[in-house]
């Protein structure tokens, strides 16, 4: 769920299987150990977290998602998501277009720093609020001043979620604004069209499945973030406890059927993702194919040939 | 609805660097169709861009109709464009791609229901309405494309290698609609083409440009058959260049003595531009003239009706030589024959060595 990989869209599985042919007892053992690894490291602890979710019957299962506290951590990882996930669907749509259609300075230098989130470690990027705006941070006195709570509370743990899933959405619409270029814009311009018009007409349109699919990515990783979160939000029972952090204070208190009830959802969620992750690539990859209207790339002889003979 | 450009300029990237439109000067005349005819990097894409208000120019000015919008916004300059690359809106249907700049000028809906249906008649493709550009061929898209430039009633229409992307069939097919179409809309035309032979057969008026300067202009045969440089003469028609000097009044290149320019005196170097089309093979029976020389074919290429040679003056350069296949079958001649090789006609320029 907290995987740090920026996502890829997979290439490969559009692609034919190779034409040289391996040889049976290689391609069976290559097959049993891919399912092996698979079935150890995902299969089987996936199993696990519902097995022992439901080791003491649904009524338990039932009962540990039905807690005071497990339903505030519910409620406060929705409201995290519903705050980051539109922030980061503005902030990247306006950053990739910012940069795939225009040139400024400092054009690589926001690239890099809207990869950051991904490069350092959640941890760290939990730290970074903590020293802006904890008790000894920078802006520390001044809030405290003004009574304003941001670190071991909600703000705090938006912002730290906002940080980490800063570049999902960005990174995919970039990919996809760079791949289609801008006449269509240009035309749009020549018709007549103000700038918004265009982005609503024409560009958003255009992106759309590229933003969804940041979206979904971009949901999972809010709701499910841990490190960073665990820094900002001190763990306060039933107020600033994400659903990630309350699995880990249940699993320490050993309420093992509460740990994996609410491990259970979060599993749900990402098994969730994946199924509209791949839905989404699928209608796009289908779009793409009907409304393919590049040009050909034809290499056209000159009508008439030219010669030379100099 | 004339446009007239003066002095159009256009720098892209640092100073100092070559313009792309550099004091580019034409005018295009009213309800026909002008070619911008010049080799890639020659500048007519951007000058077509500059009067599209797609670019804004660093020098000069934009007449549409006699009236300056050098400054106007593109939106109010009453021009349409068409892309290389169709630019249709995909996830619109043809219809709604058509009535795109209808709508944004809020045009009541019945009004744009029967300029679209208007329109698509046009262009021949009134079936096609609720399809989706996808689900055309090329050469339908840049179709949809014209009647979508054309909704808003430009008085000016920007036509950007409108056929670049074509195969070739398609390409002369639709160059003869365009013809036909162009005819019954009469709308001022501006055609931005690498091709001469569409330049040649579509338009009133030619613009050659290189470098970003403006060559030459002037009607098609005009262009064609008194070029104005050494490059309009290679570029046009695809010549054989043959180097040397005045002598005696005539220009000696190779073996052959042509016509010189005027005013050239003796020992100027010059280069004569001979066109494959310009040059007649004859038997080996003639004595050798001015014109007429003795070569060896040393190559011959069929393609489809016309057949295509190199031949051999002496140890001079091989020249290429066009034919029909009717001529060449008359002649009865083969790879490895003697012929005599008779130029019909050749531009020759005094060589500039200041450039």
């Amino acid at each position: 769920m907290s995987a740090v990989a920026p996502p890829i869209r997979s290439v490969a599985s559009r692609r034919q299987t190779g034409t040289a042919a391996e040889h049976p007892v290689v391609r069976w053992i290559l097959t049993a150990a891919a399912l092996g690894i698979v079935g150890v490291f995902l299969v089987i602890p996936l199993a696990i977290v519902f097995t022992e979710a439901l080791a003491k019957g649904p009524l338990d299962y039932l009962k540990a998602i039905f807690q005071d506290d497990a339903l505030s951590a519910i409620r406060l990882t929705l409201l995290v998501a519903a705050i980051v996930v539109p922030m980061n669907f503005a902030f990247g749509v306006a950053a990739a277009w910012l940069i795939a259609k225009y040139d400024f300075g400092g054009k690589s230098l926001l690239l890099t720093l809207i990869d950051l989130p991904f490069s350092v470690s959640p941890v760290i990027s939990g730290l970074i609020f903590v020293l802006l705006f904890g008790a000894q941070g920078w802006m520390g006195p001044f809030l405290s001043d003004h009574g304003i709570k941001v670190i071991f509370a909600v703000p705090g743990i938006v912002m730290a979620t906002a940080f980490v899933t800063f570049p999902m959405v960005a990174r995919e619409v970039l990919a996809v604004m760079q791949s289609q270029g801008s006449d269509q814009e240009e035309a749009a311009f020549m018709l007549g069209a103000s700038g918004w018009q265009i982005l609503y007409h024409v560009t958003l349109p255009k992106i759309r499945w590229g933003v969804l699919y940041g979206v979904i990515l971009c949901n999972a990783r809010a709701m499910g973030e841990f490190g960073a979160v665990s820094v900002v939000s001190g763990h306060i029972r039933g107020t600033t406890t994400t659903m990630p952090l309350e699995v880990e204070i249940l699993y320490n208190e050993y309420s093992f059927v509460g740990a994996f009830a609410v491990a259970s959802l979060l599993t749900l969620l990402a098994v969730l993702t994946l199924v509209l992750k791949k839905l989404v690539e699928k209608i796009s990859q289908q779009r793409e194919a009907r409304h393919k209207d590049a040009p050909r790339p034809s290499i056209v002889p000159p009508a008439s040939a030219q010669v030379r003979a100099s | 609805m004339s446009v007239s450009v003066q002095g159009l300029t256009k720098r892209f990237g640092q100073e100092g660097e070559a313009a792309a439109a550099a004091g580019v000067t034409f005018q295009a005349p009213t309800g026909k169709i002008t070619s911008l005819l010049g080799p890639s990097g020659s500048g007519k894409s951007t000058v077509l861009r500059l009067i599209a208000g797609l670019e804004e120019p660093d020098e000069g000015r934009i007449e549409i109709d006699g009236i300056d919008c050098t400054k106007t916004p593109a939106r109010s300059r009453g021009v349409g464009f068409a892309f290389q690359s169709y630019a249709l809106f995909h996830h619109m249907t043809v219809h709604d791609n058509i009535a795109f700049g209808l709508k944004i000028r809020k045009k009541p809906k019945a009004d744009i229901a029967s300029r679209v249906d208007e329109l698509l008649a046009l262009v021949q493709l009134q079936e096609y309405g609720s399809r989706f550009p996808g689900q055309l061929s090329g050469g339908q898209r840049q179709r949809i494309a014209l009647a979508r430039a054309l909704a808003i009633r430009p008085k000016v229409l920007l036509l950007d290698e409108p056929f670049g992307a074509l195969d070739a069939r398609v390409r002369v097919e639709l160059r003869e609609w365009l013809a036909e179409f162009q005819e019954k809309t009469q709308v001022t035309t501006l055609l931005v083409t690498h091709d001469q032979e569409e330049a040649l057969e579509l338009s009133e008026h030619v613009v050659l440009l290189q470098d970003g300067k403006v060559v030459q202009t002037g009607s098609p045969h005009h262009v064609y058959d008194k070029p104005a440089t050494p490059f309009v003469a290679s570029f046009l028609g695809g010549a054989n260049v043959l180097h040397g000097q005045i002598k005696n009044g005539r220009a000696d290149v190779g073996a052959f003595a042509v016509e010189g320019p005027q005013g050239a005196t003796n020992g100027m170097a010059v280069q004569a531009f001979v066109r494959p089309q310009d040059i007649r093979l004859e038997k080996p029976s003639e004595e050798p003239s001015n014109n007429v020389q003795l070569a060896r074919i040393e190559r011959m290429t069929r393609v489809g009706g016309q057949v295509k040679l190199s031949v051999r003056v002496g140890t001079g350069e091989p020249m290429t030589v066009q034919m029909s296949k009717t001529e060449i079958d008359l002649l009865g001649v083969q790879q490895g024959d003697r012929v005599m090789v008779d130029l019909k006609e050749a531009k020759v320029f005094v060589e500039d060595y200041t450039i």
